[in-house]
């Protein structure tokens, strides 16, 4: 399947279920702070947006990283930029690089950042309002476009 | 600082604050002590009678104010949010229980500590920052004085801008026996007073920040449970229908309906301006261009919203309202302008106020003025039922003690009392009633004439099983199904499992509202088992524990002076009968259940506990383990 996470920002409630998620998947326990997807939360506004790697096609991250361990790989047959711990040196030169904070210091001289759980998101999982999905890139947008659609008739003021 | 082993969801320490000496320091929490109480409520009880005698002043400085999370804080289950904070309330002179959600509880276990105890008082105003084992107790000059949300913007400025702010308002400062702790901006630690005994020992805020993490007993089980419980049907329909789309807000038509929705301090049960403050109308005022609600930590459900008024008078903008919110400021003041509500709602979050108490309070003094027990000329304005912007007026007054606003910041019963009345404040131990009339129910009626801290809903949900079809411990057979509301049969039986549910409920650290959409007791019971490794030999167990739980707050009510005179109801729920709406004719029969009940629990004609029941229990003496 080739599929990607989506993000859906008009969905996030900002329970941060993914956070704890995440982290329980990759440290057997439940930290926010050890989790790849950070939902920021502007509480007054009511506006709520997780914010995990893209995976990009061209990564600053990978382009930037000294040893190879921030490597263009797949996941479940899906594109994915990866770290290998075991190559990682430690230089931090990913973090500093990559524009949208998804790649962070994991302490014992690695990195840490989205790795889609071999193909099952456990954030996605856990997300109860799909504000964060895997699906086939097929359909993300043609999710979108009736989205946009939706959202256009009502502005119009047709229910 | 070592940090105590983690275990079992929990932390395994406190922070133990002076505020006299200005220290804070870590201490370990001894495992049996948490096996036997399991934290938030249980927790907190457990300490506060260990350290505080019951007769001690609530705003002096021996009284001492708990932060108590659960084991499930912070971890990864459904609505893992909530900490509860332990105290004597100033209010009622009773255990306070205040439960509130957002995200500042999971931040605290974060942080490495299931608790926090806070003792003696501040020569000058001051606020906790808690960043992991860092910790400092600062000057608050600059907040002092402020509404909740400059506070928490001025407070994450000079702490950490990923941190979780609780904080009192103005009305805390002043002591107002009504005011609230408010975190995360517009989550509340509402009831009881707790505001002021954080005022009295003036401590503004804590601000906390954590990078720790929490780890169960049983990973693999714990996560196969919470997604069992996610995969329900029931927690599916819940989240999906019944509170996702309007919150609690749609229960103010559906109350009125039963004809127990409090209208004019409690003189009807029904209110002809329901559908004006009702769950449709109410999501008009939702924030413009947000189609979603908004969630504590962990909820699939989100029954939170963010609300603005955009124009006129009433402008303003801020989280809520539920439920309670629009009862008690809505049809118990006979107010059916909408935009007042919210006005007043989002003052309460500002000021720290608890809607429930400041909403019948108010409505306590429009019944004195329009008896003839008050003057205008003492309120310093006119006053009556339906006036939306005196409401708004007199809140603010209340909270800085203003003029009139000094007799409303008594709370209900005081008010009442001052000017010769008590009978017309609508109150148990002197804490206000929420909003589904006792003449409703007579399981709601009793639990609230026994509730420990007072008039209740939240901690004894006997409405779930008399009109919202939630089946509760299996009490009716169905979902869907209610048992006969007006009947008295069988209902000391319901009142106490519900109250001792509702204990390990609040001591868990989960939202009872998704414990209730849950398949079963023994879900929940299975999460509490994986997380912290207790085997609780069954549901009766279980529910063995809350009634423990339920038994010292008891032993500390009676030290605090209360008596089985204290289990009663306003005579109005008891001798005036509705003469309209679905609940007419009706008064609880409390004489027949209330000896009753006693007896189920193991107390005493005068409501004390037996010494068997308490050696059964393992609360021998109060005060052991």
């Amino acid at each position: 399947m080739k599929a990607q996470l989506v993000v859906n920002p008009d969905r996030c409630t900002g329970c941060r279920a993914c956070e704890t998620a995440c982290s329980f998947a990759h440290y057997e326990e439940f930290n926010p702070q050890r989790s790849a997807v950070r939902v920021s939360v502007f509480t007054n506004d009511a506006y709520f947006l997780p914010v995990v790697c893209l995976q990009c096609a061209d990564a600053a991250c990978v382009a930037v990283c000294p040893s190879g361990a921030m490597h263009v790989g797949e996941v479940d047959g899906n594109y994915a930029v990866l770290v290998d711990r075991e190559r990682c040196v430690g230089c931090h030169m990913c973090v500093l690089a990559c524009p949208f904070g998804c790649v962070e210091d994991d302490g014992a001289q690695s990195v840490r950042k989205c790795d889609l759980c071999a193909g099952d998101p456990a954030c996605v999982r856990a997300c109860a309002t799909r504000a964060l999905d895997y699906a086939p890139v097929g359909t993300v947008a043609s999710a979108r476009r009736k989205a946009l659609a939706g959202r256009m008739k009502l502005e119009e003021g047709r229910q | 600082m070592a940090r105590a082993a983690a275990f079992g969801g929990w932390q395994g320490r406190l922070l133990r604050v002076d505020l006299e000496q200005g220290t804070a320091r870590g201490e370990p929490i001894e495992r049996a002590v948490l096996e036997k109480w399991v934290g938030g409520r249980g927790l907190g009880v457990w300490y506060l009678n260990q350290e505080v005698d019951p007769q001690v002043d609530a705003l002096g400085p021996a009284n001492k104010l708990i932060f108590a999370t659960g084991p499930l804080t912070g971890t990864g289950t459904v609505a893992g949010s909530r900490q509860m904070l332990v105290t004597k309330s100033p209010l009622t002179g009773a255990v306070a229980t205040s439960n509130t959600g957002g995200y500042f509880g999971a931040e605290l276990k974060f942080a490495g500590y299931d608790a926090i105890i806070v003792e003696k008082a501040a020569a000058a105003p001051v606020y906790l920052w808690i960043d992991d084992d860092r910790v400092e107790i600062r000057a608050a000059d600059d907040v002092w004085g402020r509404e909740v949300g400059a506070t928490t913007g001025i407070l994450l400025g000079e702490t950490h801008e990923d941190a979780k702010v609780m904080c009192i308002g103005p009305a805390g400062e002043n002591l107002v026996k009504i005011s609230a702790v408010m975190n995360d901006m517009g989550r509340a630690a509402g009831r009881s007073g707790v505001g002021a005994v954080m005022g009295s020992k003036r401590l503004k805020a804590i601000v906390v920040h954590g990078t720790q993490g929490v780890r169960v007993a049983d990973p693999a089980g714990f996560m196969q449970a919470v997604q069992d419980v996610r995969d329900h049907e029931l927690l599916n329909q819940y989240m999906t229908v019944t509170i996702a789309e309007y919150g609690t807000s749609d229960v103010v038509e559906f109350s009125d309906e039963l004809g127990l929705l409090p209208t004019r301090n409690f003189q009807q049960g029904t209110f002809e301006g329901a559908a004006a403050i009702g769950g449709s109308a109410v999501a008009r005022y939702n924030l413009k261009g947000v189609g979603k609600t908004k969630a504590c930590f962990g909820c699939p459900t989100a029954c939170g919203r963010v609300t603005a008024v955009e124009h006129g008078p009433f402008k303003g903008r801020g989280e809520g309202p539920e439920y309670e919110t629009l009862g008690s400021l809505g049809a118990v003041c006979g107010v059916s302008d909408l935009e007042a509500v919210l006005k007043s709602n989002y003052l309460c979050n500002e000021l720290g106020m608890d809607t429930i108490s400041a909403g019948v309070t108010m409505a306590c003094a429009m019944e004195l003025v329009e008896k003839g027990y008050l003057s205008e000329g003492e309120v310093g304005r006119p006053l009556g039922f339906g006036d939306g912007a005196a409401v708004v007026e007199l809140l603010q007054k209340t909270a800085l003690r203003e003029g009139f606003g000094d007799a409303l910041a008594e709370g209900s019963y005081r008010l009442a009392e001052r000017y010769g009345h008590p009978e017309l404040s609508m109150t148990v131990k002197k804490l206000e009633f929420p909003n589904y009339d006792p003449r409703g129910g007579n399981g709601f009626a009793l639990a609230y004439a026994t509730q420990n801290r007072g008039a209740c809903h939240i901690r004894n949900e006997v409405h779930c099983v008399e009109f919202f079809g939630i089946s509760l411990l299996g009490i009716t057979k169905e979902e869907g199904e209610n048992v006969d509301r007006f009947s008295s049969d069988g209902k000391a039986e319901i009142a106490k499992q519900i109250q001792d549910y509702y204990c390990m409920i609040d001591s868990s650290g989960m939202c009872n509202f998704l414990v209730i959409s849950m398949p079963h007791a023994a879900a929940f019971m299975g999460l509490v088992e994986k997380a912290t490794g207790i085997d609780f030999g069954g549901l009766d167990g279980f529910l063995r524990v809350g009634e423990a739980i339920y038994n010292l707050e008891r032993l500390f009510n009676l030290g605090a002076g209360l008596t089985a005179a204290d289990d009663t109801l306003p005579r109005r729920m008891l001798e005036e009968p509705f003469v309209e709406g679905a609940s007419k004719g009706h008064v609880p029969k409390l004489d027949v259940m209330l000896p009753e009940y006693y007896a189920l629990r193991g107390w005493d004609a005068a409501g004390v506990p037996t010494a068997e029941r308490l050696a059964e229990l393992g609360v021998a003496g109060g005060a052991a383990l």
